[in-house]
């Protein structure tokens, strides 16, 4: 098996799906903490949505893709995370609205024009062992530039994420994290999506944690734990989608779903135990 | 004394629905100062202007001498979901974000910031405990650790002791009281306990009726007004 692994790795195409596969984990999954806890877990699926909608009108225009894809998803992005703030039409109930509404656009789009084809299997399904080498050095570069004004304002990020009002009246400039934040998720799931295709996108940022909370329980830790399983799970299921010839995009999620329910398990476990010593403590 | 706060002319609405108008007071630095009135009145809604939560409809708010980054906050409610990952001692943490500018990071000045404010309200040996799974008390003394290490003129309070037992406010109201002649910080705070805030406040802003009044607590005390709304039992 080793061998096998040893051989997957000479492929060219393979070490640059796992290069910008790898930076892209890393990026979505210190940001799914905070879209997960500001209850966001949706929008990765709502934007990656827009940007397949997005994608086929680039194709019918002959743009390229990320000129069209890139502005629209940002704008998106933004307009979902400020609808919080405005209750008159919900936050989920706007993601959904924007969900239906691009995926029905590019249907129609790639209908008229090109008709259902490898292309538009690859937007909704990803082509990740298909990418060239500008590919990943997009991705890499993007990525990194996710990660690094992440870790910038990680601090700053958590106490918007905890508390925003408290941030606000103590002279927080909220506003410009938020806008900062909106854009980041736009970029990673603009190029996240041409790795693990549009349905799956949201896994990537969801998955690693909601994982990750199940056993931690400081933001720092969780944040931490999430990048680690994120990296993980990409290679891991990467490696196996190489042995059992299995589509990768969908292979990395369902390692993801399979680390989850571990953790999911081990979390009551700990919390079983715990208070049955508590429980016994008090009888004595 | 210092004028830190100037109020002129505040109209606030909800819509259509105007909830204070024109109210005008000052607030003046190192005074320990209260903010009354019955349920829905209007009081938190005029903390939360001079915030900056909540724009007023019309009138200005201005700060004198200080900047919004010098204000602490304990908001009322804090609706943390359960599952929320958040260590105590990043929460007290957070709190000293306001003065950091550009620095991405904690310095060693703010984490000794942070310690020393758990220490005084007592939950310090709490610090590597999960938010979340402390009782609604401990949350409380959490949250006002942060609101101190975040106030360095102006500490505001929406109902502190709500949720606390009475003698978890008393205690309350004595570390208040310490924090505002030992620490000279200004007190701006919100509450239903008339009774206690009389004790230990300078001055008294009663919210009532879409407007607000300023009095001292001595003159608040003897008003007609209050004998009325707690009922005569300052007769008894």
């Amino acid at each position: 098996m080793l061998e096998s692994v040893l051989t997957m790795f000479s492929y060219p195409f393979l070490i640059r799906a796992l290069i910008a596969g790898v930076s892209v984990a890393l990026a979505s999954s210190l940001l799914g903490t905070t879209l997960v806890l500001k209850r966001y877990s949706m929008i990765g699926d709502g934007l990656s949505h827009v940007s397949f909608g997005c994608l086929a009108v680039a194709a019918a225009l002959n743009w390229a893709p990320l000129a069209l894809t890139l502005p629209v998803v940002s704008a998106a992005a933004f307009l979902l995370l400020k609808l919080n703030n405005n209750k008159k039409i919900f936050g989920d109930a706007a993601i959904a609205l924007i969900t239906c509404a691009a995926l029905a656009v590019g249907v129609i789009v790639i209908s008229v024009t090109t008709g259902m084809n490898v292309d538009v299997y690859n937007y909704m399904f990803g082509s990740i062992l298909s990418i060239t080498k500008t590919d990943m050095i997009v991705s890499v570069t993007i990525s990194s530039s996710v990660i690094l004004v992440f870790v910038l304002l990680f601090h700053r990020i958590f106490a918007v994420t905890f508390d925003e009002p408290f941030s606000k009246a103590t002279g927080l400039k909220t506003g410009a994290y938020q806008t900062l934040f909106a854009l980041s998720t736009a970029v990673t799931i603009v190029i996240g999506m041409r790795l693990v295709g549009a349905l799956l996108i949201s896994g990537l940022l969801i998955f690693p944690p909601l994982s990750a909370m199940r056993v931690c329980k400081t933001f720092k830790s969780t944040t931490i734990f999430s990048a680690i399983l994120s990296v993980l799970c990409f290679f891991a299921g990467l490696v196996l989608s190489f042995l059992a010839n299995l589509p990768a995009g969908a292979t990395v999620i369902v390692m993801n779903a399979a680390v989850f329910c571990c953790l999911f398990a081990f979390g009551k476990l700990v919390y079983l135990i715990r208070q049955y010593k508590t429980k016994g403590k008090t009888i004595q | 004394m210092n004028k830190l706060v100037e109020c002129n002319n505040l109209t606030i609405a909800y819509d259509k629905n105007i909830v204070l108008e024109k109210v005008n007071f000052e607030i003046y630095e190192g005074e320990y100062l209260c903010v009354a009135g019955e349920n829905g009145s209007g009081k938190s809604t005029l903390i939360k202007s001079i915030l900056g939560l909540k724009s007023p409809s019309t009138g200005s708010i201005e700060f004198f001498g200080f900047r919004k980054n010098e204000i602490g906050y304990l908001p009322q409610q804090t609706a943390v979901q359960k599952d929320f990952p958040a260590g105590v001692f990043e929460i007290a943490l957070s709190g000293c974000l306001n003065r950091s500018g550009w620095r991405p990071f904690y310095s060693k000045e703010d984490k000794l910031l942070a310690k020393i404010n758990l220490e005084l309200m007592g939950v310090y040996g709490l610090r590597k405990r999960c938010f979340c799974q402390l009782s609604g008390g401990e949350q409380r003394r959490v949250l006002l650790a942060r609101a101190l290490c975040s106030a360095r003129k102006l500490l505001v309070l929406d109902e502190p002791v709500s949720g606390l037992d009475p003698a978890a406010a008393r205690e309350f109201y004595t570390t208040m009281r310490y924090i505002n002649q030992n620490r000279h910080m200004t007190i701006l705070m919100v509450t239903h306990d008339i009774d206690l805030a009389l004790h230990d406040a300078d001055r008294v802003l009663y919210v009532k009726g879409g407007t607000a009044h300023c009095s001292t607590a001595e003159e608040f005390r003897k008003s007609e007004e209050t004998q009325k709304w707690m009922g005569g039992q300052n007769n008894a």
